[in-house]
């Protein structure tokens, strides 16, 4: 091999290089790319962190149709605590507010930060789903052996498209205590 | 078709610029820098890394011959899919064609070795380091990685000690199929003999330059996806945590986002070892290669942009359904052309039915059926059925084994005559072939039943209902198995000496028509075309 070919290989050898390291900090990129994504209009989906409180609007209440609304409570992994709903269905007219109590306890002798992850399916319906208050929109903060009684407020939006008639709103409780220390 | 001058290399044998012969010893084989060394050792490596995984589809396959728990523990069963894959595609397939790349782009190019030779034993070396790795993981408490192959989180988290093994042996074979890709594309583009212009260039080589393109753009990607992993684990990030405000969903985005170009990395040197043995035993040039070509790189493009395919079910918007139900079904058509062209190349042809030959015929057949399935499952609402069902699992094996590993194998055959300069046994090589292409279908057509009937993957028990269908699959699996062991006598055979046919410089009638390589002595020499060719065959217009 002369000279020349050396050179030329060792030149771009290095660019390719160049390339994979650009690929990998591009494997980054696609973390924020895919929150700008998924916060387009015409892309909606439910996400964790679009959860927020929406204030309480007075709605025509649409007596004509009823929504079953069921729900699920789940805890993360190995999350020590007890988790439940008061119930684990409610039929809703749209526009008409109810208030849904979840109980949950820290079943360890030392203090425990936890954070509800709200999961609706179909999830499309997270947009017609108001929340007026909810446990999930912060960290909940438990002394040991700590029982609550957390309220969740909701309305469905009468705008829901009437092919919905049955939604399932899942909470799961992951622990975020170890987070919590360290921060 | 052009004539041609062979440059034999007893001309080279007057140059003093290079070492004459490989050194003596074990030695050699740690510290060769010869391409032909360094290939040879990949395809044995990959040889030994292919019985490693199809002993571990044996364990899962026995544990599926009848309901219920035999032989294994439900968490060792899980290790042993999500290990299989990883050693067949990382360990088997991946290092089988860099192996064929080594060997045969530079003597079908007319270089006389690649362009970055240490480099090239460095990156072998890596490899072997990154499976020793990632095998030692089967030792560790809590066992080996058994989440799946594509380490989705937050199950992935749960792997007990062997979680940070795992993710660097990913690196360790990510960097070195980076180097891999690296070497080979240098070499394509830069070691080309004068004549040989990239519209001259075997489908082999073409092929491979454009795996080698995908390689460097996605390796990179699922190195980038594995170490969010590792610090989600051990430093608190949350990449893909939901509790601290990620997304796991993001996870299978970035992952297949490298997943689906590495599908082609497998299944592009497939179609570039087809295009180079199918035209030889049809006697006839390649049909439509330019549309070959541009096949190849219409493919690697549309790898790039239908990665969601694999994961409909993850709830994402209808927009972004239809959209990538419809890119992926673009796919079909450049891959139909390659199969028309190869059905083609065979009309009226005058056509021998010798091993690589027999396996090829098999390969476009099935992989045909192969691709078909894939168009069932891009279909977005019917996908919903099919979903981590064995349709799923007998689609991809359908694209693998009777594809990638066949042709893998079909490879072996063609080339090693001119490799070894001895003739394998044919008698045994077609037992070899037959035995393998009907357990094939034992093995994997019974899956499209039962996914449809509704059983899924990753499980080590089933419903009573599925029992006579996985019964014959795993028989098809166990048939399947054994014949792989004809295979490496074949190859231990034919080293020794094979049949003690004589074979010639050309080995297979007219061959010389088709490829640079066929211009050389059998055996090949270990320093080849010192000075490049000046005349090139050129089996397309």
């Amino acid at each position: 091999m002369n000279e020349d070919v050396a050179v030329k290989n060792k030149r771009l050898g290095r660019n390719l290089a160049i390339v994979a390291i650009a690929m990998f900090g591009f494997g980054y990129a696609l973390v924020p790319l895919y929150d700008v994504l998924c916060e387009w209009k015409w892309i909606e989906r439910d996400r964790p962190d679009a959860i927020k409180a929406i204030p309480e609007t007075a709605y025509e209440i649409d007596k004509s149709r009823e929504v079953n609304v069921e729900f699920m409570t789940t805890l993360n992994e190995s999350t020590p605590m007890i988790f439940s709903a008061e119930m684990t269905q409610l039929k809703v007219h749209p526009g008409e507010y109810h208030t849904v109590n979840f109980y949950a306890e820290n079943k360890t002798a030392s203090p425990m930060v936890a954070r509800a992850i709200p999961s609706f399916s179909p999830a499309l319906t997270s947009t017609y789903f108001e929340k007026v208050e909810c446990f999930c929109f912060s960290e909940q903060t438990f002394a040991p052996h700590e029982k609550k009684v957390m309220p969740m407020r909701f309305v469905l939006n009468p705008a829901l498209p009437h092919e919905y008639k049955t939604i399932t709103l899942s909470y799961t409780f992951f622990d975020n205590t170890q987070t919590a220390i360290k921060k | 078709m052009s004539a041609v001058t062979a440059e034999h290399d007893h001309d080279d044998h007057h140059h003093d610029d290079h070492a004459h012969g490989p050194e003596k010893g074990w030695l050699r084989w740690v510290v060769t820098t010869n391409h032909k060394d360094i290939g040879t050792l990949y395809l044995v490596f990959a040889l030994a890394m292919f019985f490693v995984g199809g002993t571990m589809a044996m364990i899962i396959r026995a544990e599926l011959f009848e309901p219920g728990m035999q032989f294994v523990d439900p968490q060792f069963f899980n290790s042993m899919t999500t290990m299989h894959a990883l050693v067949m595609v990382f360990g088997a397939v991946m290092p089988a064609f860099v192996g064929l790349a080594n060997w045969m782009v530079p003597m079908m190019i007319g270089a006389p070795d690649m362009a970055l030779p240490r480099m090239n034993n460095m990156s072998f070396w890596l490899l072997v380091a990154g499976i020793l790795l990632l095998a030692s993981t089967l030792f560790m408490e809590g066992g080996a990685p058994a989440g799946g192959w594509t380490l989705y989180p937050p199950l992935v988290l749960q792997t007990g000690k062997a979680l940070p093994f795992a993710i660097f042996s990913v690196h360790l074979l990510g960097i070195s199929s980076i180097m891999g890709a690296i070497n080979i594309v240098a070499t394509i583009l830069n070691m080309r003999a004068p004549a040989m212009s990239l519209m001259k260039m075997p489908m082999f080589v073409w092929t491979w330059l454009i795996t080698g393109f995908l390689l460097i753009a996605i390796m990179p990607v699922f190195a980038g996806a594995v170490t969010m992993l590792l610090t989600d684990k051990f430093f608190h990030t949350s990449f893909f945590d939901a509790a601290g405000g990620g997304d796991p969903v993001l996870y299978q985005h970035i992952f297949w986002f490298f997943g689906h170009p590495e599908v082609y990395v497998m299944i592009l040197p497939t179609f570039g070892v087809a295009s180079t043995i199918i035209p030889v035993f049809a006697r006839k040039p390649l049909f439509g290669y330019s549309s070959m070509v541009y096949a190849t790189a219409a493919i690697a493009f549309l790898a790039f942009i239908v990665w969601a395919h694999h994961m409909f079910t993850v709830g994402m918007p209808i927009s972004g359904e239809l959209y990538f139900m419809y890119a992926t079904m673009l796919i079909a058509i450049p891959t139909g052309v390659k199969v028309f062209n190869w059905t083609a190349t065979m009309w009226k042809g005058a056509m021998t039915f010798e091993t690589p030959m027999l396996f090829s015929i098999s390969f476009v057949v099935l992989f045909t059926l192969g691709g078909f399935t894939g168009l069932m499952m891009s279909i977005a609402p019917a996908d919903f059925q099919y979903h981590d069902s064995y349709f799923i699992v007998a689609h991809f094996h359908y694209t693998l084994v009777p594809a990638s590993i066949f042709m893998i194998m079909a490879a072996g055959y063609y080339w090693m005559p001119k490799w070894t300069g001895h003739m394998y046994n044919e008698k045994i090589g077609q037992l070899h072939f037959w035995l393998s292409a009907i357990s094939v279908n034992i093995l994997f057509f019974p899956q499209h039943f039962l996914g449809l009937a509704g059983m899924p993957r990753r499980i080590p028990d089933y419903a009573i209902q599925f029992s006579d269908w996985n019964m014959i699959s795993s028989i098809g699996g166990f048939i399947f198995g054994a014949s792989q062991l004809l295979f490496l006598y074949i190859v231990v055979d034919t080293i020794k000496g094979g049949t003690g046919e004589k074979v010639t410089d050309e080995v297979w009638e007219d061959a010389h028509k088709h490829g640079l390589e066929w211009t050389l002595p059998s055996p090949v020499p270990y320093h080849t075309f010192s000075t490049p060719p000046t005349v090139i065959p050129c089996d397309h217009d």
